[in-house]
């Protein structure tokens, strides 16, 4: 089962254009990292907590709904936070055009 | 008060005494010395002169008593009259009460008429009365021998004349005061008062946290959501106590499952990650799935393109063949694939392949098998089961859902299975005790029925293909019914009891479940192996077969009743078509009723429709990368515009068709939208019109 996700979130990284996986755990703590220390620290906190201030204010529009998802498209790349119940995976991948 | 019943010589000295005292009547009885001593002296033994005397024996005699609580003066034959009854009865209970001793209070109330009564007989005037004050005190004084100072005092008093005015008052003071006969006193003292002490400890502050929070309107819904389930649940145990047990290994279950490995929590996550990124990936793949269409098909007219998207390679399935294709019945993105090997001499393992289009680079799900996988078919009602057939002709059920590994149900050596590889699977309608079962198809010339129980898989051969026309010859003479072939069947869409079987010697059989020795019809369709027969999706007698003698082709059933005319001559097709190959599969479109699709062994895929030629393919297309590769299978996505076909080298390509391999009947504009029925009978229609013009002309038809 384990071994089953750690495939995942290898064949991810293998993707063309993702730069790196970091799941973060629910106090905004990254517990797997593929990119260098201080980079995965700014983007856990960072995403961590726009991560939870849009699942905020999705569930305040409507409490029974929850957030799944979240793509933040920038300039350069795509931000792709997948919010589960303890975890947060976020996935940067780079965008073909630029 | 009543004299005292004690015929002691105690009591007669006290009554003695109390004359003494004078009036005799006093309240009180004064315990002196004299009495306890007299009370004392009772206890030495006086013995009756007429006792009898016992020697030491008779007194160490022994006598047993029964102490009852019964009363033995009691009667026991108490007769009332019972109105009831009309007649006298006796009473079955008896009073065993007996009252041995009864003394009544002597306590008055001090207003009662007795009490007033009782004063005047001992000569006291009552204070209200309001006698000269020195009346009051002399009385009291005659009265009281006991309380002689007091009496004095009063004299005294009486004597003070200026004091005239208080004496009333004072005398009801000093009136006697009515003693219990109990000489009852009161006492007190006063205890050592213990200093106060004061003492004081100092304890560590407990501790202190400063908190803050926002509470949103979810927060609020979520802690009434969490509140309801818990009534829920503990409403749930009241009701239903033994099912407490079931809820604890419930429990355990949910802490093994939370103590498992942190990262597996992320599965769900990682999925969805893994298809946005294959979205990004796939980006122009996606966008010509919904929104290309090719522009040239405006300006030809019976011509069409088959668009590829996205290819869909598994590792594992490199030198494994696409057996067999089937699309989800409802998730309309999945498609199951099973991969085997069609060479003999190439035989190994199988897999069993689940792919979404949204994640072309992964499959969602596959089983890997020991032995290749020839068929496969997904419940159309359960779509997480899915039914397979082995080269080594034994079937199975697998569930998508399960995280288990292999087959769920398999069958063996010993229960039913086929002697030769399995051609085709297909599930059927839930049985009248709502057990799921299949059919399978097998070259040994079976076809089973396979029927899920709870935790077995049971079979039941329905048909055996026999070729009576041919019979072999056993080794010492004898002649042995040689058995048919069959390679592929079809099972009608409205009529459950009807299907089609495609053998291996060209023949097709029309068969009923109904009958299991004999056939309802049969054709000689085919020069080679049959690979596949299908029904047509709308008209309910015509079927499309297919064959490695080159040719696709198109027939209609005979109604039982013009069989006999038919007979002799020998049937022909209504169409044929000759693809110059290998034909692997056709496949019938959802849409229309005159759109069919083939693959041939050259790798080429062919799409027809009747209604825009009778003769020609609008499309044909070379889909295969390399130029070796066969194509194997294909079959039309139940929704969108698209086909999915595999290949001999493990790989399955979707394509989308070109509008003008998609045609509807043209609807009029602005006329109202046709429901689903008059749709079927349109399609019907159109299919029939083109069938009325070959019927004409049979041998026209062939391309």
């Amino acid at each position: 089962m384990a071994a089953e996700v750690e495939e995942t979130l290898k064949r991810i990284q293998g993707h063309r254009g993702v730069t790196g996986t970091i799941v973060v755990n629910s106090e905004g703590i990254p517990i797997k990292t593929t990119l260098d220390n201080s980079t995965t620290v700014q983007y856990a906190s960072l995403i961590h907590s726009l991560t939870a201030k849009a699942r905020s204010t999705v569930r305040d529009i409507d409490p029974s709904n929850d957030l799944k998802f979240l793509r933040i498209r920038s300039r350069k790349n795509e931000i792709m936070c997948a919010p589960d119940k303890e975890f947060l995976l976020i996935v940067i991948q780079q965008d073909e055009q630029s | 008060m009543p004299p005292k019943q004690v015929k002691s010589k105690t009591a007669a000295s006290l009554d003695r005494k109390r004359s003494k005292r004078g009036d005799g009547d006093d309240l009180t009885e004064m315990g002196d010395g004299t009495e306890q001593d007299d009370w004392m002296q009772a206890k030495t033994l006086v013995k009756p002169e007429d006792q009898l005397e016992l020697s030491e024996a008779e007194l160490k005699e022994e006598f047993t008593r029964i102490l009852t609580a019964n009363n033995p003066h009691a009667p026991q034959n108490i007769v009332r009259y019972s109105f009831k009854e009309r007649q006298y009865k006796q009473t079955s209970s008896v009073d065993q009460l007996a009252v041995h001793f009864a003394l009544d209070g002597n306590l008055l109330h001090k207003d009662s008429e007795e009490a007033r009564k009782q004063f005047n007989r001992t000569g006291l005037a009552e204070t209200k009365e309001a006698e000269p004050a020195e009346g009051a005190a002399e009385a009291a004084a005659a009265e009281e021998g006991a309380e002689e100072g007091a009496a004095e005092e009063g004299k005294e008093e009486g004597g003070d004349e200026e004091a005239a005015t208080a004496e009333p008052t004072k005398a009801a003071g000093k009136e006697k005061k009515l003693t219990n006969q109990f000489n009852f006193s009161e006492r007190a003292s006063q205890t050592y008062n213990n200093p106060f002490r004061d003492r004081g400890t100092v304890t560590e502050p407990p501790p202190r946290a400063s908190f803050s929070s926002n509470v949103t309107q979810w927060e609020i819904y979520d802690a009434y959501q969490e509140d309801f389930e818990k009534q829920e649940k503990s409403k749930e145990k009241k009701v239903i106590p033994g099912r407490k047990e079931e809820e604890k290994s419930k429990k355990k279950f949910q802490i093994s499952e939370t103590s498992s490995d942190d990262i597996t929590r992320v599965e769900t996550a990682a999925k969805i990650v893994e298809r946005m990124v294959n979205q990004n990936t796939y980006d122009d793949i996606a966008q010509d799935f919904r929104y290309w269409e090719d522009v040239s098909d405006e300006f030809r007219d019976s011509e069409g393109t088959l668009l590829p998207l996205w290819k869909f390679s598994f590792e594992k399935a490199k030198k494994l063949a696409i057996t067999s294709v089937c699309w989800s019945p409802k998730y309309c993105d999945l498609v199951a694939v099973s991969c085997g090997s069609y060479d003999f001499m190439k035989q190994g393992s199988g897999l069993i392949i689940l792919w979404t289009m949204k994640n072309p680079s992964f499959p969602e799900c596959f089983f890997e098998t020991d032995s290749g996988v020839m068929c496969l078919d997904v419940h159309p009602q359960h779509p997480h089961w899915i039914c397979a057939g082995f080269y080594d002709g034994s079937v199975a059920i697998f569930s998508a859902v399960d995280k288990r590994e292999g087959a769920i149900h398999r069958c063996t050596a010993k229960n039913g299975k086929h002697t030769d590889p399995v051609w085709q699977v297909r599930w059927q309608k839930d049985d009248a005790d709502n057990n799921m079962n299949f059919y399978s198809i097998s070259s040994d010339g079976r076809i089973c029925l396979w029927t899920i129980l709870k935790n077995e898989m049971v079979y039941q051969d329905v048909i055996r293909l026999s070729l009576p026309d041919v019979s072999a010859e056993g080794p010492d003479g004898i002649k042995v019914a040689t058995t048919g072939c069959g390679t592929a069947f079809d099972f009608h869409k409205q009529k459950d009891y009807l299907f089609l079987v495609g053998t291996e010697e060209g023949k097709v059989h029309i068969c009923s479940k109904a009958y299991t020795s004999h056939f309802i019809d049969t054709i000689d369709a085919h020069n080679m192996a049959v690979y596949k027969v299908c029904w047509n999706r709308f008209h309910p007698k015509i079927f499309i077969t297919c064959s490695a003698d080159w040719t696709v082709k198109i027939w209609e059933m005979k109604d039982t009743m013009d069989k006999s005319e038919s007979v002799d001559e020998t049937r022909k097709p209504l169409f044929s078509f000759d693809l110059n190959n290998s034909v692997g599969d056709v496949a019938w479109a959802p849409y229309s009723s005159t759109v069919f699709a083939a693959v041939t062994s050259d790798g080429k895929a062919f799409v027809y429709d009747l209604n825009a030629n009778k003769y020609e393919p609008l499309c044909e297309q070379m889909v295969a990368q390399k130029k070796k590769t066969k194509l194997t299978h294909v079959e039309f996505n139940p929704t969108y515009p698209i086909v999915v076909i595999g290949d001999d080298r493990g790989n399955v390509t979707s394509l989308k068709l070109s509008p003008n391999l998609r045609k509807m009947k043209a609807e009029k504009k602005g006329a109202p939208p046709v429901d689903e029925a008059t749709k079927i009978q349109r399609e019907i229609e159109k299919l029939e019109k083109i069938l009325s013009m070959v019927r004409n002309q049979p041998t026209e038809a062939t391309a």
